[in-house]
């Protein structure tokens, strides 16, 4: 199998990690990634914020890159990418008068001919691939955090149910993990207010790390960027607000799918947690 | 007998502008509060979305002027937790992006957004300069700006240690081309 | 040569403010043929009509054109009028000025003209006409009622006391509906079984009503009056006429752990078994897809403990026709399941329930015996919240309409929770309040102001279970929309009311129409609330849209009014817009060749063959021929026929023609 591969700037940065266990997993999958050529950023939360245009610009314009490049299928870990990726692709097809505007300010062809597809999308296809490789089940009891942006707003993502997901939670059952019943799997983590209003990230990651905790998790699963980066990074505002001591880690479904693969801790990048990976009975 | 005429409303008013520019109906909504119920955000917020949308159907200066001055619509997370609930499939955020250019555009950003505007100025100020962003370069920018400079020093030498604060910026190749793209997107408006 | 009088109606500003009347009548009176052309205001009006027939007098007219609105409404009054002058009412025709051209048009020249062209097609038309005489068809005096909640029973029983013959058809094994489940009923909170089960008797006793339970409709023929209607007996197991209803063999079924339908999920059945202690008919049905001895082979206790012996296991669906001269449909609803709820978990919690479920757990014949208990665990819930607007007015949940009832059940349920558990607490999350009928605003401000119950104006966005207790967040908009989180034992989501799921099937089988949400249509919003568009069948209750139980019973008479209007004749008049096979002389005796592919074609099995025979009786040509009772006059066999053998009278090729060469 061949995809395209569009790693996006928090990959290359805080979230580096998340690139690595993904390269890693993917290519003892067999998976081959063809990286974007000279990818742009895709104005992530502060495009739309300020410009809708730039917010159809940018994205088009890593959308274009692609198809220079023959590929038809990009596979963006990143969530925000992703959702930014799906959310242009979307109001271009539906506005074709958009697109001539936007292939003018790119200044190059853009057809729209590239589907995005997210990190679970991809797993979920490689399930059996994957139950097949592994060397170590991941016995653990893991709540499954998806954040907003993988599968909201269902009408752009398309992807798994809107409340409640699953598809998270089938995976972690496939490598030998628990996945576990809990509400918050889509409650919203505060984004991209971490640099400027860490106290509603602090109380919104808050309420979902005490949520799941108190339900006995040993361990949360993510597949977003910002959502790892406000539940890890921000770890002791968070604990500071709650005035406890939570020490759960925080994984990528791609470190815990790589870890029941037997790959080298090293390589997934689990050194580079802010929270150690080390699994305590939680306290309840 | 009706008329069967449909009601524009007029691009000289936000909600005119606001449907141009997005197709969100704003007369659909009937305040049914679901949007602010489910709002991480809500209890932050001087008004709900709802409220917004309230004011903005009135198509008159004074409650318009409410809408845009409100720190609300700098709050949004855009985590689209609104538009999947809204019995009336409104995509509120869409909206909402629509309303902040606006307040933007009119000079009317609620103080209290002031580190928000900043951040996203400085994030898209990186991308402009880079091609992607470059998260170190991009927070002291933001620094700059807010003159928060104490923010973050203890967390910024764990990153480092963990490999995950580059120095430098990875730059793509075609930066006058994203340039390009700021210049002719944002020289348009 | 044709003497046509042309009557141009202004219908008062409606058509006389867009379309200039007086011209178009000047107009008129150079079409060739045309005797006499006036406007008048309202021509409808009696000195209109008066002066119709005056002009049909004075001017020997043998044709009319009233130039006015759709036929819809106003047809039958100018064919009255013309007819009372002397003329054939079938040689009067109208032109749609209002419908047609001033409702759809700006004022001006050009819809001026339209109008002008409007009453020229009529006038060929008219030319063209033939006297037309009515046609009569015996009415066979009984009606079928599908459904047998309060609904059919009301209406058996009003057409059953004015003398006629009523088949009352029910497709679980008692009659008593949804009401039958309610515990009390709004606004006078008197209980709901105590006040139907007499008429449920009273159903069952009448000597004019026989109740065919357990049965579905399969086929319907025929037409107004005279219904061909096919129903299948499916098999009880049972033989009704040895059971006595003693229950014994209810109460040796070992099976015992069957979800009860009639208690919405929340109690068990044994396999054999009666719906509720007040079924009518007392007898039981077995459940074969979960009785042991359809499963596996062995056990028939139940055979081995009837006194009777009245179990009959070989039992197969029995189909039963009857004939019927009129239908009332009263076959519901449905409510929406809480499974259709993501943001309220998907149905997973076993205390978030529907109205039904809670009215259940309020019935004195429930499961609880009417204690509130929570499903899950039968603890008493010291905090209930109720959702008004559970999918309906939600165009996402593909309901946009109002449910209609649940304002006022809602208020009723949480009345009833704080009058069975004191200290309770009960709150309401509602969008509005729609409480319009006697006594009902009444009620909602009683819940509010004695019962204490909190209504918070807001929808709720998300519920979650959280240290066993049900987190509910919702928003108060009437303070700016402020968030508000509600820890509750029990919810309760009022669930829209939706058509049943074999609505739509059921109205086919019918020829009814019915709306995007699967509720029968009725023939007119206003003014035709309980006829459908197929004469003969009517409506009642909650098949037609949502309502409460004094609107259904309401409706019922309504409907049953209607039937017993139609079996005030022996005979019934039908218009004679019906096809024709012509008929000439030897040696050719018709144009049709006796193909019979209008057989094939006509939806209503109204051609049969006829054989032509000479004075000896010798078969000398087959052709088809049109029943005219059972022909509606559709056309179909028109456009089939190759010879063109077939014309509609009133409306034949020669004058569609016509009517196209005027323009």
């Amino acid at each position: 199998m061949r995809i395209g591969y569009y790693p996006g700037c928090s990959l290359q940065g805080s979230s580096k990690e998340f690139d690595e266990s993904t390269r890693a997993v993917l290519k003892a999958l067999d998976v081959e990634l063809v990286e974007v050529p000279d990818w742009n950023c895709c104005g992530a939360s502060s495009a739309h914020a300020l410009n809708h245009d730039l917010s159809l610009a940018l994205p088009a314009r890593i959308l274009a890159q692609a198809e220079a490049a023959g590929l038809t299928e990009v596979l963006a870990p990143c969530a925000a990418c992703s959702s930014r990726l799906m959310t242009a692709r979307q109001e271009l097809s539906n506005h074709p008068e958009k697109r001539a505007e936007v292939e003018q300010a790119i200044g190059m062809p853009y057809a729209g001919t590239v589907k995005v597809v997210n990190v679970l999308e991809v797993l979920n296809r490689l399930q059996e691939s994957i139950a097949s490789q592994i060397k170590a089940p991941f016995a653990r009891k893991a709540a499954s955090y998806y954040g907003c942006l993988l599968v909201r707003p269902p009408r752009v993502v398309d992807f798994d149910r809107p409340e409640d997901p699953q598809s998270m939670d089938r995976l972690v059952t496939k490598v030998g993990g628990t996945a576990m019943e809990w509400p918050f799997k889509t409650e919203c983590c505060g984004a991209s207010f971490s640099l400027t209003r860490t106290d509603i990230v602090a109380k919104l990651s808050g309420r979902i790390l005490e949520g799941a905790v108190k339900r006995g998790a040993e361990v949360i699963v993510v597949a977003c960027p910002m959502c790892h980066s406000n539940l890890d990074l921000r770890r002791p505002e968070i604990n500071a607000q709650l005035g406890k001591n939570i020490q759960i880690p925080v994984l990528f479904i791609t470190q815990v799918i790589g870890m029941a693969m037997g790959l080298e801790p090293k390589a997934l990048g689990l050194q580079r947690h802010l929270v150690n990976v080390v699994f305590e009975p939680a306290a309840v | 007998m009706s008329s069967g005429h449909r009601h524009v409303p007029s691009v000289n008013t936000l909600r005119g502008r606001v449907e141009a520019a997005t197709g969100v109906s704003i007369a659909k909504c009937y305040q049914c509060g679901k949007c602010a119920a489910g709002c991480p955000v809500g209890d932050e917020m001087d008004m709900p979305p709802s409220r917004i949308f309230r004011l903005v159907q009135w198509e008159i200066p004074e409650m318009e002027e409410r809408a845009l001055r409100s720190e609300a619509i700098w709050l949004c997370l855009s985590c689209e937790t609104c538009a999947t609930r809204c019995p009336q499939e409104l995509e509120i955020p869409k909206a909402l992006d629509a309303i902040r250019a606006e307040s933007l555009k009119r000079g009317m950003v609620n103080p209290k957004a002031k580190k928000i505007l900043a951040f996203h100025r400085s994030f898209l100020a990186s991308i402009e300069r880079e091609g992607r962003l470059f998260e170190v370069g991009m927070v002291s920018d933001y620094k700059r700006r807010t003159g928060d400079l104490m923010k973050d020093v203890t967390v910024a030498p764990k990153l480092f240690l963990r490999g995950k604060l580059g120095l430098m910026p990875h730059r793509i190749k075609d930066r006058a081309g994203v340039k390009a793209i700021f210049k002719r997107v944002l020289g348009k408006g | 040569m044709s003497r046509i009088g042309v009557f141009t109606c202004h219908c008062g500003e409606n058509i006389g403010a867009t379309v200039d009347c007086a011209k178009v009548a000047q107009l008129s009176q150079s079409i060739p043929g045309v005797v006499h052309s006036v406007d008048y205001k309202y021509m409808c009006s009696d000195p209109g009509q008066r002066m119709i027939q005056e002009a049909i007098k004075e001017h020997q007219l043998d044709g009319v054109v009233v130039a006015a609105c759709s036929p819809r409404m106003h047809e039958p009054t100018f064919r009255k009028t013309v007819s009372e002058a002397g003329l054939n009412p079938y040689l009067c025709e109208m032109a749609n000025l209002r419908e047609h051209c001033s409702w759809v048009h700006e004022k001006g020249e050009a819809t001026t003209e339209k109008a002008a062209d409007l009453v020229r097609i009529q006038v060929e038309k008219v030319k063209r006409d033939k006297p037309l005489q009515a046609i009569h068809v015996p009415v066979n005096k009984k009606a079928v009622v599908i459904g047998g909640g309060v609904a059919g029973i009301q209406a058996a029983i009003d057409i059953a006391n004015a003398g006629h013959q009523v088949v009352l058809v029910e497709k679980t094994p008692s009659i008593g509906g949804h009401m039958s489940q309610l515990s009390e009923t709004f606004p006078t909170l008197d209980c709901s079984q105590c006040i139907l089960t007499p008429r449920m008797v009273e159903a069952a006793q009448h000597p004019n009503i026989q109740l065919m339970t357990f049965s579905e409709v399969e086929k319907v023929d025929g037409f107004i009056g005279n219904f061909k209607v096919t129903i299948r007996k499916k098999a009880r197991k049972i033989n009704e006429k040895s059971c006595n209803g003693c229950g014994l063999c209810i109460q040796k079924c070992p099976n015992k752990k069957i979800t009860d339908e009639f208690n919405e999920g929340l109690g068990k059945r044994t396999a054999i078994y009666v719906p509720f202690p007040q079924a009518v008919p007392n007898t039981p049905v077995i459940d074969t897809k979960n009785c042991t001895y359809y499963k596996t082979g062995k056990c028939k206790i139940c055979e081995k403990t009837c006194p009777t012996g009245a179990i009959a296991f070989d039992q197969e669906d029995e189909f039963v026709t009857l004939d019927a001269g009129a239908i009332v449909l009263a076959t519901g609803f449905k409510l929406m399941k809480t499974e259709s709820f993501p943001e309220y978990g998907y149905g997973k919690h076993k205390d978030i329930i529907d109205g039904m479920q809670f009215e259940r757990l309020a019935s004195a014949s429930g499961p609880t015996s009417g204690a509130i208990q929570r499903p899950s665990d039968g603890k008493e819930p010291e905090t209930v919240v109720f959702i008004a607007c559970s999918g309906s007015r939600d165009k996402s949940k593909g309901v946009p309409y109002c449910s209609k009832i649940c304002c006022m059940y809602t208020a009723k349920h949480a009345m009833l929770y704080k009058h069975k558990v004191h200290g309770g607490k009960a709150y309401v999350f509602y969008m509005d309040i729609r409480a319009a009928g006697k006594n009902y605003d009444e009620f909602t401000r009683r819940a509010i102001e004695e019962d204490e119950v909190g209504y918070i104006r807001g929808r709720v966005s998300r519920i979650y279970e959280e240290d066993g207790k049900l987190i509910v967040k919702g928003a108060d908009t009437l303070l700016g929309g402020l968030p508000v989180e509600i820890k509750a034992d029990m919810v309760v989501l009022a669930t829209a009311v939706q058509a049943n799921d074999d609505s739509e099937a059921l109205a086919q089988t019918l020829h009814v129409s019915y709306d995007t949400y699967g509720f029968f249509a009725e023939a007119h919003p206003k003014l035709r609330p309980v006829e459908t568009n197929t004469a003969g069948i009517f409506l009642a209750g909650a098949c037609q849209s949502p309502r409460d139980i004094p609107e259904t019973v309401a409706q019922a008479s309504g409907a049953a009014a209607k039937v017993i209007g139609l079996f005030s004749k022996d005979q019934m008049t039908r218009e004679p817009i019906v096809a024709v096979v012509n008929r000439q002389a030897g040696p050719t005796f018709s144009n049709c060749v006796g193909c019979f592919i209008c057989q094939s074609a006509c939806p209503y099995q109204a051609i049969e063959s006829e054989d032509i025979k000479n004075r000896a009786g010798v078969v000398m040509k087959t052709v088809a021929r049109i029943n005219p009772g059972l022909c509606q006059g559709c056309g179909t066999c028109v456009a089939t026929c190759r010879t063109k053998a077939i014309d509609l009278q009133g409306f034949s090729n020669e004058q569609l023609y016509a009517e196209v060469m005027a323009l």
